[in-house]
């Protein structure tokens, strides 16, 4: 029996248990209720019978899932082992690796076996025949668990099992569980990140890497091959992350909060209606017609610009990318301080206002201050958006690590880098392929850092209204 | 009558009664008002009201809710300029200036006609900021010790500064809701105002933060016209000297508060000030 059926049985199941659970109670729920009297009747207060049968449908759900679910996670252990010794019993070796030689027999088809070593079929009868076993004996043991646990819970449901205090405690847990997912990905990601970062500065050099000011990650193939001393120097790479997304923000922070401002401030709310919605359409552009944009229409008529007043620019500059950058992310910043903006009080305008103060005064001294966390917040958001954008950059700003603070100049950061290092066939070991892993580990180390700042700037300055 | 007196009868009384009653002119006034209807978009909320305000006088506006007191006391320093959708019509004069002139600054005018709100609305910045706030814009004091002093006098006169001057630098928001308003109100005349518009200051504090700031609104009378909303009608007996009834948009009787809640004349009055109906 596949998991589905398995799943579909055992949701009927719960659908059952909640049908009787509540017909358990329900009888006693109407005697109580019946009265000609309404004011009688009125008085009478009860637990729903559906909370009855929410907590029988889970006494026939939680217990068989869970053992389901820890089946699932030990089966193919035991099949791989079972299928070993079934091996070795019969005298079958193998020369390759074992794991590869599994990876064959489980991808082999009844229907094309014709050619194939005997022994190997023989292995895969083997195997499919354990496969079967378990997969009956899962959907035995979780079936009848389920039914066993559903005749217990009915048995259970009386009208004095306080089941509304049970149902809210199954709800609470569910939504922890909820929340447990989305942290321990999170916390998943960050140790694997971490454990392969650790194996690349087993090759090279913490100190390298990070004050290392030369990047060129091409490892000789064979040994007598030109260049095959591979650098990985950081450093051009933050710096060239760092300067995108300075120029980006330059453009977008200005933008953003003064747009936001005219919104939440001065524009009519038909107007706002209506350019709302238009500014945050350039959130949904894809990215790569920015880039587009960037390499074929911004990188030209900059360089054209430099060109006209003597300055020498790169066809592909920092600046570029980072103007084209900047405008996709004003509706992070714009869109987040003007729902904050307004959320400020009308009673702190009108304190404001009633004093004397113009609305330019009202909205520097008081509104801004007032939301600040919100507007950090929001460029926080363009920030992380901007250091983490590759499309743009691959497009407009190249490849070459340069070391430079000019945003003339070509430069590439930190994801296109990684983008570069793991695309096309890789082997996963070599230095090549890990320090992707490490610039990851960085960049992650980066954001965090900026956050934490911006959490202290926020604590610092923010005026807390009620 | 009965005292259940149903809304239609209360309706036909009242379209019966044409002019207010009562005295609701003064000589020299401080503030004149003719005539004055206010929409909100088609809702009249407003009907022609005339009413003086004198100088030097605590002004009571009562009435049951959504009377138009507040609406009413928004038109005397503009305020309903911020909802885009309201409109005001009339003649308001303001020291014999039209406060709803073309060339007549609002801002200006607010600077002239304080306003103390009806929820503390305290800054969200220290106390000292909170009273510098108006000076500061206006540009009222020259040096750092000027301000220091309008700031520490607006606090006295406000009879806060003994609870807070060890502490000037605490947040405003930090205080009781009766600290508050009265925060709100050194704010309001560290900027030197004429006029104080008040509207319920009191509604959100307990009995003895209102006794306090009844006391202090005596005080202010002093050098002040006060016009103040409130729903209690005790307190508009204790604190004014003129109490002027709304009901429905429309401003009903005008008198000496004293005859107001000893001997009014309108049938509505009375049935308002002996609590049949608000």
């Amino acid at each position: 029996m596949t998991i589905s059926a398995i799943l579909f049985l055992l949701v009927l199941l719960a659908a059952f248990s909640f049908f009787m659970g509540r017909q358990k109670v329900h009888a006693v729920y109407l005697k109580q209720r019946q009265n000609s009297d309404l004011d009688v009747r009125l008085r009478v207060k009860f637990t729903l019978p559906k909370y009855f049968g929410y907590v029988a449908a889970l006494w026939s759900l939680v217990p068989a899932l869970l053992v389901l679910m820890v089946i699932e996670i030990v089966d193919e252990p035991i099949i791989t082992k079972q299928l070993t010794n079934y091996m070795v019993q019969s005298n079958i070796n193998i020369e390759e690796n074992f794991d590869l030689y599994l990876n064959e027999i489980q991808n082999l088809d009844v229907n094309h076996i014709e050619g194939i070593d005997p022994a190997k079929v023989k292995v895969f009868e083997k195997f499919s025949d354990l496969n079967s076993i378990a997969s009956t004996a899962k959907s035995v043991v979780v079936l009848a668990l389920a039914i066993l646990m559903t005749v217990f819970g009915l048995k259970k449901i009386t009208v004095d099992l306080p089941a509304r205090q049970y149902f809210e405690k199954a709800i609470e847990i569910i939504l922890l569980l909820a929340a447990s997912i989305a942290v321990l990905t999170t916390v998943g990601i960050v140790l694997s990140v971490l454990f392969e970062s650790i194996r690349f500065f087993g090759e090279i050099p913490v100190v390298d890497f990070m004050f290392g000011t030369q990047w060129s990650p091409q490892t000789a193939i064979r040994p007598d091959q030109v260049g095959s001393s591979a650098t990985f120097g950081a450093v051009p790479l933050f710096i060239g992350t760092m300067l995108i997304s300075f120029v980006a923000l330059v453009v977008a922070v200005p933008l953003g909060l003064m747009s936001a401002i005219f919104l939440s401030e001065y524009a009519s709310s038909k107007f706002r209606s209506f350019a709302k919605p238009v500014l945050e359409i350039l959130a949904g552009i894809p990215t790569v017609v920015y880039g587009f944009f960037a390499a074929l229409t911004v990188a030209p008529f900059i360089r054209q610009l430099g060109e006209s007043v003597g300055l020498s620019v790169a066809s592909e500059s920092a600046l570029a990318a980072g103007l084209v950058m900047g405008i996709m992310i004003i509706p992070f910043v714009s869109s987040l301080a003007d729902d904050v903006i307004s959320a400020v009080p009308q009673s702190m305008r009108e304190g404001s206002l009633g004093l004397g103060a113009t609305k330019s005064e009202t909205i520097i001294k008081v509104l801004i201050p007032a939301a600040l966390p919100g507007i950090v917040g929001g460029v926080l958001l363009a920030a992380s958006r901007a250091i983490g954008e590759t499309m743009i950059v691959v497009m407009a700003a190249g490849l070459a690590a340069n070391l430079t603070v000019n945003p003339l100049n070509a430069v590439t950061t930190v994801t296109v880098q990684i983008v570069t290092l793991l695309t096309g066939d890789q082997e996963f070991d070599s230095a090549k392929t890990l320090a992707a892993f490490a610039l990851g580990l960085m960049l992650f180390l980066t954001t965090l850092v900026l956050n934490v700042i911006a959490l202290y700037v926020v604590r610092k300055y923010r005026e807390q209204y009620d | 009558m009965s005292n259940q007196t149903d809304k239609a009868t209360l309706a036909s009384m009242h379209a019966d009664h044409g002019t207010t009653v009562g005295q609701p002119f003064c000589d020299n006034a401080k503030l004149s008002t003719r005539n004055v209807d206010v929409y909100y978009a088609d809702n009249q909320a407003i009907h022609d009201v005339s009413l003086d305000i004198g100088r030097n006088e605590v002004i009571a506006l009562i009435g049951p809710s959504g009377c138009g007191k507040s609406t009413y006391l928004r038109c005397l320093n503009r305020m309903n300029d911020t909802i885009d959708i309201c409109k005001v019509t009339g003649q308001l004069l303001l020291d014999g200036q039209n406060i709803y002139a073309k060339n007549q600054d609002p801002v200006l005018l607010r600077a002239r006609v304080g306003m103390v709100f009806q929820k503390p609305n305290p800054f969200p910045k220290s106390i000292y900021d909170n009273v510098a706030y108006g000076p500061r814009i206006h540009g009222l004091t020259s040096n750092k010790a000027e301000l220091d002093d309008l700031v520490e006098e607006s606090l006295i006169k406000a009879g806060l500064f003994k609870e807070v001057k060890d502490r000037l630098e605490a947040p405003g928001t930090g205080l009781s809701g009766g600290q508050q308003q009265r925060l709100c109100i050194a704010r309001t005349i560290a900027v030197q105002p004429e006029v104080i518009l008040m509207d319920e200051p009191a509604s959100a504090l307990d009995p003895i933060a209102t006794a306090i700031i009844e006391e202090l609104i005596s005080e202010l009378r002093k050098n002040y016209t006060i016009v103040i909303v409130t729903h209690s009608m005790q307190q508009a007996a204790r604190v004014s000297q003129r109490t002027a009834y709304f009901h429905l948009g429309k401003l009903i009787e005008v008198g000496e508060t004293n005859q107001i809640f000893t001997n009014p004349k309108h049938e509505l009055t009375e049935k308002y000030i002996t609590g049949r109906f608000g």
